[in-house]
């Protein structure tokens, strides 16, 4: 069993060593790169198996027990994420394989696949971290890669774009190690089981101002509103395959940390209401920002601020129920945002920009591209019976379950951005997709079409289509999918279970 | 609280308020700054975390008590992380000189934008 947690961080690194020695030589590169990720999710899916069942996984690093040694564990919530993410990273690494071998945009810099293997390194030990400081350190081993991606290619823009995106990342990597100082000087430990254990003893002042810190940390992270500001302006300014996979996993890690911290450390109700009402607010100030935008990639980097409200909605609320609408959550916006992303790539090389104002009659020039926008946008403004709408049921049910003004009031609010999520698509939808495409579209079409490039975009397609369907199995294995979110959420509420895996069962 | 784990405090404290004004600056050169101070900032405060600081630390042949060695390999790896990613930002915040020939944060383009959308009605 050890073997199984180890290899979703160790392998990506030793892939990314070996695709580093094989620069210059682009396919045998490529080759090893999709093979590292191919290991990655066979081995979280063999993960998921394990814990479906509400088993906790850990592993002790070096044979030092916990809470002394570093600590690797997978219960049910982070075998779930581990294995949605490795199939969207392997997805998506093809489809910029693919972009690759079509010679269809610059060609590709020969360390995109080691930083690559690096960035889902950290994605994973960020999933399986046991302890704060190595939630640390897979935030960083994280968060280093992306800043090398999101300069790929730079130009004077984006250049600027990912400083602001470096200096904001930084800033809550610095506020993050100094909660670790304060945990550490409360408690003594870093180890995220052993400090539930003894934070429970803790003056209730002083824990909420560490919840409150660590919701700070990670909601920068998570663009949360107000400190979602950075995410509009980096995030559209980078290359596609880039984007589309921040959108899906950074932010999400950052929702997952959220998750953990908050249900594991703190005081449950301690700031319920807090996390209400920064729901509320990040959903309808995402969404008003939505509405505005003419840049596609803009608009769904919007969106994408507003759907991070749900969670946290399903967060503040804090019931087993609305827990496990926050995973189904989780998991559907994770394949959808890469869905949406990617398509916008394909519009690109469709139409050579992405704004709207001069973008006319897509579904004439490319249908299948119409129903490939289609199915994930209506899965995100949550249109039965996609997947979204599955998760969205979840979550609401759950706050009617609960009551009470606050979560009748964000209730309102979901119901209202999911409203406003429509119009912003139909409005993408009525603009890019319907009437009589624009003439140098029809001719970048033919150019497209007469072009050597014609395999490599087939195969983006292709990609692309992969992934949409892998959002409607969502929708379609909605039963099994919801069963492990519960399991997930019974393992959250109740945290002995966790703990007493990785301290042993004499802990309390 | 001995008279080192004073200081400590002093100096974290100077050192997390310079920090932020520093990244509250206009100019990324200063912004750079910000987060390399701050980032001392954040190693020392998991310094202060150590209450026996003032005693030896790890080695085998003392006799008696030793201060506590995890806070500082915390502080040794978040430094080498600080170090790296500042010595990228400072690459970056090279480049944008290279681009621009000035370091300035630039006004917020959306902003604009609006405000421009917003114009019209202004002058009817």
């Amino acid at each position: 069993m050890n073997a199984l947690l180890a290899v979703p961080f160790v392998v990506p690194l030793m892939g990314a060593a070996l695709a580093l020695l094989l620069r210059g030589r682009r396919r045998l590169q490529a080759g090893v790169a999709v093979a590292t990720l191919a290991v990655v999710v066979v081995d979280t899916a063999l993960l998921l198996v394990a814990t479906a069942d509400g088993t906790v996984l850990t592993s002790q690093a070096g044979a030092w027990e916990a809470p002394l040694g570093i600590t690797i564990v997978a219960d049910p919530l982070a075998a779930l994420l581990l294995a949605v993410s490795s199939v969207v990273l392997l997805v998506v690494q093809l489809y910029a394989i693919g972009q690759d071998i079509g010679g269809l945009s610059r060609a590709m810099p020969q360390v995109f696949h080691p930083i690559y293997l690096v960035l889902t390194a950290g994605v994973c030990l960020s999933f399986l971290a046991g302890d704060l400081f190595n939630l640390f350190v897979g935030f960083e081993i994280m968060l280093t890669a992306s800043y090398a991606l999101i300069t790929q290619a730079p130009t004077r823009a984006r250049v600027r774009a990912s400083m602001i995106y470096t200096v904001v990342s930084l800033t809550s990597s610095i506020l993050f190690l100094t909660g670790i100082a304060l945990v550490y000087g409360l408690t003594g430990t870093v180890n995220l089981a052993d400090i539930a254990v003894k934070l429970g003893s803790a003056p209730a002042e002083l824990r909420m101002v560490l919840a409150l810190l660590f919701l700070v940390v990670f909601g920068i992270k998570a663009a949360i509103v107000p400190m979602h500001f950075w995410l509009p302006d980096s995030y559209p300014v980078a290359i596609t395959r880039i984007s589309a996979i921040f959108a899906a996993l950074l932010t999400k890690v950052a929702v997952y940390a959220i998750i953990r911290s908050q249900t594991l450390l703190f005081g449950r109700d301690d700031i319920s209401a807090v996390l209400l009402c920064v729901a509320i607010a990040t959903m309808l100030v995402g969404i008003f920002g939505a509405l505005v935008q003419d840049d596609i990639n803009r608009l769904m980097s919007f969106a994408l601020v507003s759907h991070i409200g749900f969670m946290i909605f399903g967060l503040g609320v804090n019931s087993v129920a609305a827990l496990a609408g926050v995973v189904i959550y989780l998991v559907h916006h994770i394949v959808v945002q890469a869905n949406l992303f990617l398509v916008n790539g394909l519009i690109r090389q469709y139409v050579g920009h992405s704004s709207l104002r001069s973008m006319r009659g897509l579904t004439t020039v490319s249908p299948v591209l119409a129903l490939y926008f289609f199915l994930p946008a209506m899965s995100l403004a949550g249109l039965p019976p996609l997947s979204g709408f599955v998760a969205k049921v979840a979550l609401f049910q759950a706050g009617v379950g609960t009551g009470g003004w606050l979560v009748y009031t964000a209730l309102g609010a979901g119901v209202l951005t999911s409203l406003l999520t429509l119009m912003a698509i139909f409005r993408v939808w009525a603009r890019g997709f319907w009437g009589t495409p624009m003439p140098d579209m029809v001719e970048a079409r033919e150019r497209l079409k007469r072009g050597a490039h014609l395999g490599g975009l087939k195969f983006m397609a292709v990609m692309t289509g992969v992934m949409v369907a892998f959002g409607v199995l969502i929708a379609v294995c909605a039963g099994p999918l919801s069963e492990v979110a519960f399991t997930a959420a019974h393992g959250l509420m109740n945290g002995s279970a966790y703990i007493e895996a990785v301290l042993g069962s004499d802990a309390r | 609280m001995s008279a080192p784990g004073f200081t400590l405090v002093v100096v974290t404290a100077v050192l997390y308020s310079s920090g932020f004004y520093l990244l509250l600056q206009r100019s990324l050169m200063r912004v750079v700054f910000g987060i390399l101070v701050l980032g001392h900032a954040a190693n020392v405060s998991l310094m202060l975390t150590d209450r026996a600081i003032t005693l030896p630390p790890l080695l085998t042949e003392h006799e008696g008590p030793l201060s506590d060695p995890l806070p500082q390999a915390m502080a040794l790896t978040a430094i080498v992380i600080t170090f790296g990613v500042t010595t990228f930002l400072l690459a970056l915040a090279y480049r944008v000189w290279l681009g621009d020939e000035n370091d300035e944060v630039p006004a917020d383009l959306e902003d604009r934008r609006i405000g421009r959308l917003a114009e019209p009605e202004d002058s009817a």
